[in-house]
């Protein structure tokens, strides 16, 4: 690292991009290798002592205590005390270095706000100048970027300019090829642990993404047009509350009809997670309907719902779909356990829940070392598998699908999309949610955006990403690109430079490289390879 | 553990339609009103309540006419709900309601008061204030324990074991040596060491921390019980007859009319009670360490990455509040009783819903220690004025009011969010 430099740390989830910069923090430990600062090696031994070589951090999962206030949060550590040995919080003196700082680098916050009421963007505002206030010289931002609005990402992209100019150093982690090349002076490629190439700004999205999962990604989700039938689920002012009874969703409209893909994109915590809740019983509807086929089904039971002909891939599977200690086979039934085959009066019958498992394994690829492992040692990419083939399993009318691919590694992805594609394609209606802008635009014959409870646009998926941004951040245009809720915008192409992107954030299968570190590097300006191991700073 | 992504659409101010909390309170307060008004004003007699300022029926004393102190305070009662019900700036909230709540009391009082036996027609406010105290020391040496335990995220069920252990040792080795200040320190150990083991099972070993309470006060239970029948008994003279502080006089305040008896004349416990709360307070939301203690107690992590040491910090609290609970403990075996088997007899676990109902601040748990010492005290006296109400009745109110309070139906109650997980770096 250089002073005053701005450098991107590449790599796909998993890659071990936040791993490295937590040793670097001091909150794990290495097991092999040094650190250099300025030439000399250094030994720390927890965070404290990287904040005092300079090094500061803004995890990705905010640590900012919600209760306290903005200035609290700020002096946690290093507080300004009087009294000596009572050490009494000089708070005047603590607010008055907040104040200064954010002015300095024109980060506006309230030093007497509290944390839990600050919109995300101004809670990593927070984090910034709780670093800055530290006097680091070297600032790690470890995705910063994955809860932000694209308008917010730009203010943050101008703040990271203004540091530079102030002569810090800015390790800048992240999956999105994008920013990576409006921002960084230079790029490092992580790949399962170890420094794969190191790039300019200049080099393209296509090389930077070879470059990260190691192969040629499919930038495009293959698929027919879509050929929509009749409306199958039809949700009219729709009403729900989150866990802490705040409206979450509020009032939205939405029709999947069959053999469409219905994508819901949004920043996350916008109302998607309730919406789905809603949809299949598990959250109670205040108001509005839930149509299935004609049918009401609000107020109905889960178990209900899911027989009428649903099928769920809830967006957080260690808490909802799997239940980690049981195994694979008796994941697999889940739904059906009950019911013949697997059930008959009060017992289950093992046999045929055993045979199906393997057959189902066999058909969904699912890389375990038995039907009886538990589900709990399998890859995400593989349990997630699981869920898909669970719920793919009976006749269904509607599929639901949320963060389908979270964590879950390339070949995974690939092969989730494309039953997802062709559940579509066999004529049931399909609702996707993600927070990934580029999975939404690729799976989806149209795309709904999601803004504070309510679907303020309907879009068909070649629409400009900067567009869907806008309506992400909650700004409507005077005229959107498609024609929203009609149900017949067309399935185009995807739009080149969206599909740029559309893999790159995820993680690579180790299998198959189509073409390796050396093959990209050789072929491509810009693009120099890594002397094997010299910048290797394994954790 | 984290703060998660929230957007601000989450923030949107929660609509509650009509029924706001301090509607629904105010209706709650608007009934007890009408039922102090027709119910106590009805069985109320029109003898004189007497609310004597001694400690007997002599001297000055407040007086009222029985069935015109019950209607009257029931009308402030009623007045207060009626208030709250039209609508109010949510600042008066908490004075409105302890106005109506301490009315309602009031009405009960006269009415019980005007009722009793002929000559019994008086309430001594100095033996009551004085027994609130009395009955609510140990729970505020306990919850305060619990206090500063939970703020660091901790759960103390361990309460109980440690009052235990620290009246037995304080008790023991005040006897041995024949000073309180030996006793009073030994006390202080005694605790620590029951907390010194729920810290190292909870966070070295991670061991479930309410499990690991439960088990520690059946340890105390035992231990204690045993060395009593064994050691104790075979040499009561020797071994179970610690000196006791004397009540210290303080000068001029003592002379404040029934505070001043009550409060002013105590013994050293009594004192350092309130000293303790007010300690604990300053140093919790006034200092380094008590920042660091509520960040560690509600975000591990976070106070982690800045350098603050989590377990070290756990480690401390957890045994400075095992030693704020033993001198509790010997609030009694050095100023009371001699100790006898098992005497803390639950008063541990009573701490531990004074802590919840105080809502896990010092001040709180003093005002909920003193609320279950007046319901105890209360129920005393109403026994011996033979009084219609049984006294295990009233007794069984306090806790009634904690399960509303856990139930949320007081406002939120909300414990530190990391409170009994064990922290795993990294």
């Amino acid at each position: 690292m250089e002073p005053g430099e701005i450098h991107a740390l590449l790599g796909e989830n998993g890659a071990g991009k936040s791993t490295l910069m937590n040793v670097l923090y001091g909150l794990y430990q290495p097991d092999e290798g040094e650190i250099l600062v300025d030439g000399e090696p250094l030994k720390l031994r927890g965070p404290s002592d990287a904040i005092a070589a300079g090094i500061g951090m803004v995890h990705q999962h905010f640590m900012l205590v919600p209760v306290f206030t903005v200035t609290e949060n700020i002096m946690l550590g290093a507080e300004q005390v009087r009294g000596g040995i009572a050490g009494f919080l000089d708070r005047r003196r603590a607010r008055r270095e907040v104040a200064e700082v954010s002015e300095r680098y024109n980060l506006r916050v309230d030093p007497d706000a509290v944390i839990e009421d600050l919109p995300v963007g101004v809670q990593q505002r927070v984090e910034i100048v709780k670093a800055l206030t530290r006097d680091v010289d070297l600032l790690i931002l470890d995705e910063p970027t994955a809860v932000l609005t694209p308008q917010e990402t730009e203010e943050l992209l101008a703040v990271m300019r203004s540091l530079k100019a102030a002569g810090k150093s800015i390790v800048f982690i992240t999956h999105k090829l994008g920013e990576v090349k409006a921002i960084a002076d230079r790029i490092t490629v992580i790949r399962r642990g170890k420094t794969v190439g190191t790039a300019s700004p200049e080099a393209s999205r296509d090389e930077l993404a070879a470059l990260m999962v190691g192969r040629t990604v499919r930038l495009t989700v293959d698929k027919a047009p879509a050929t929509p039938g009749e409306p199958v689920l039809e949700i009219a002012g729709l009403v729900v509350d989150d866990d802490r009874q705040v409206r979450a969703v509020d009032g939205v409209d939405l029709t999947v009809r069959a053999g469409e893909v219905l994508g819901v994109a949004g920043v996350q915590g916008n109302g998607q997670t309730e919406l789905i809740e809603a949809i299949m019983g598990l959250r109670p509807v205040l108001a509005g309907t839930v149509t299935l086929d004609g049918q009401r089904i609000d107020g109905w039971s889960t178990k209900k719902v899911l027989r009428a002909g649903v099928g769920y891939v809830p967006e957080d599977r260690s808490v909802d779909g799997l239940v980690k200690e049981f195994s694979v086979a008796e994941n697999l039934v889940l739904d059906m356990y009950d019911r013949p085959p697997f059930g008959r009066g009060l017992s289950l019958r093992p046999d045929e829940i055993g045979r199906s498992a393997a057959e189902r394994i066999e058909q969904f690829d699912v890389r375990t070392s038995s039907a009886d492992a538990p589900v709990g040692t399998l890859s995400g990419g593989n349990q997630q598998k699981v869920i898909v083939a669970r719920e793919l399993s009976r006749p269904l009318k509607l599929f639901i699908a949320a963060q389908p691919t979270r964590g879950v590694d390339v070949g995974s992805i690939e092969f989730i999309h494309s039953r997802v594609i062709h559940e579509r394609d066999i004529g049931t209606a399909v609702l996707v949610v993600s927070s990934e802008l580029d999975e939404v635009i690729g799976l989806a014959d149209r795309v709904a955006v999601m803004y504070r409870g309510r679907i303020i646009g309907v879009v068909g998926p070649d629409t400009p990403r900067e567009e869907i941004g806008l309506l992400m951040a909650g700004i409507t245009p005077d005229a959107t690109g498609g024609s929203p809720d009609d149900g017949t915008v067309p399935t185009a192409t995807t739009d080149p430079d969206v599909a740029a992107t559309a893999d790159a954030d995820v993680s690579s299968d180790a299998g198959t490289q189509a073409i390796t570190d050396r093959d990209v590097t050789a072929t491509t300006d810009g693009v120099a390879p890594a002397p094997e191991g010299s910048e290797d700073k394994k954790a | 553990m984290s703060t998660t992504a929230v957007p601000d659409v989450a923030v949107a101010p929660v609509d509650e339609g009509f029924w706001t909390r301090t509607r629904k309170v105010g209706l709650v307060l608007l009934a007890l009103g009408l039922l102090a008004t027709v119910l106590f004003g009805v069985l109320a007699t029109g003898e004189q309540a007497r609310f004597t300022l001694s400690e007997d029926a002599a001297g000055a004393a407040l007086e009222i006419n029985g069935t015109v102190g019950a209607v009257l305070f029931g009308l402030i009662a009623l007045a207060a709900g009626g208030a709250m019900l039209v609508g109010l700036p949510k600042r008066w909230f908490v004075p409105v309601l302890a106005v109506g709540l301490i009315a309602f009391v009031f009405s009960f009082l006269c009415w019980q008061v005007s009722a009793a036996p002929t000559g019994q027609n008086f309430m001594p406010l100095v033996n009551i204030v004085r027994g609130t105290f009395l009955l609510a020391l140990p729970l505020i040496f306990g919850s305060l324990a619990g206090v500063l335990c939970e703020r660091s995220g901790v759960v103390n069920v361990a309460i109980e074991g440690q009052l235990l252990m620290g009246a037995f040792s304080g008790a023991l080795f005040g006897s041995i040596s024949g000073s309180v200040w030996v006793g009073l320190l030994a006390a202080a150990v005694g605790g620590s060491f029951i907390s010194l083991l729920l810290a190292v099972f909870s966070i070295r070993y991670l061991v479930d921390q309410v499990v690991m309470g439960i088990v520690l006060n059946l340890l105390a239970v035992g231990i204690t019980g045993f060395l009593y029948e064994r050691l104790m008994q075979t040499d009561a003279a020797k071994y179970n007859s610690a000196p006791r502080f004397s009540n210290w006089e303080i000068p001029l305040l003592s002379d404040i009319p029934v505070l001043g008896p009550a409060l002013f004349r105590g013994n050293i416990f009594l004192y350092l009670a309130l000293l303790l709360v007010l300690v604990i307070h300053i140093a919790l939301f006034r200092t380094r360490w008590g920042l660091r203690t509520r960040s560690v107690g509600e975000h591990p992590t976070a106070a982690d990455t800045l350098g603050v040491k989590v377990l070290g910090l756990r480690y401390r609290n957890v045994i400075m509040a095992g030693a704020v609970a033993g001198i509790g403990g010997a609030s009694y075996t050095l100023a009371l009783f001699s100790f006898t088997k098992n005497m803390i007899g639950g008063k541990g676990f009573i701490a531990l819903a004074a802590l919840i109902f105080g809502r896990w601040s010092p001040t709180g748990a003093l005002l909920a220690a003193l609320f279950f010492g007046f319901a105890d005290q209360l129920a005393t006296y109403l026994g011996a004025i033979n009084s219609i109400i049984p006294g295990q009745f009233l007794a069984m109110l306090p806790y009634l009011a904690t399960i509303l309070a856990v139930a949320g139906l007081v406002g939120r109650v909300r414990a530190p969010a990391a409170d009994g997980k064990p922290y795993i770096k990294g």
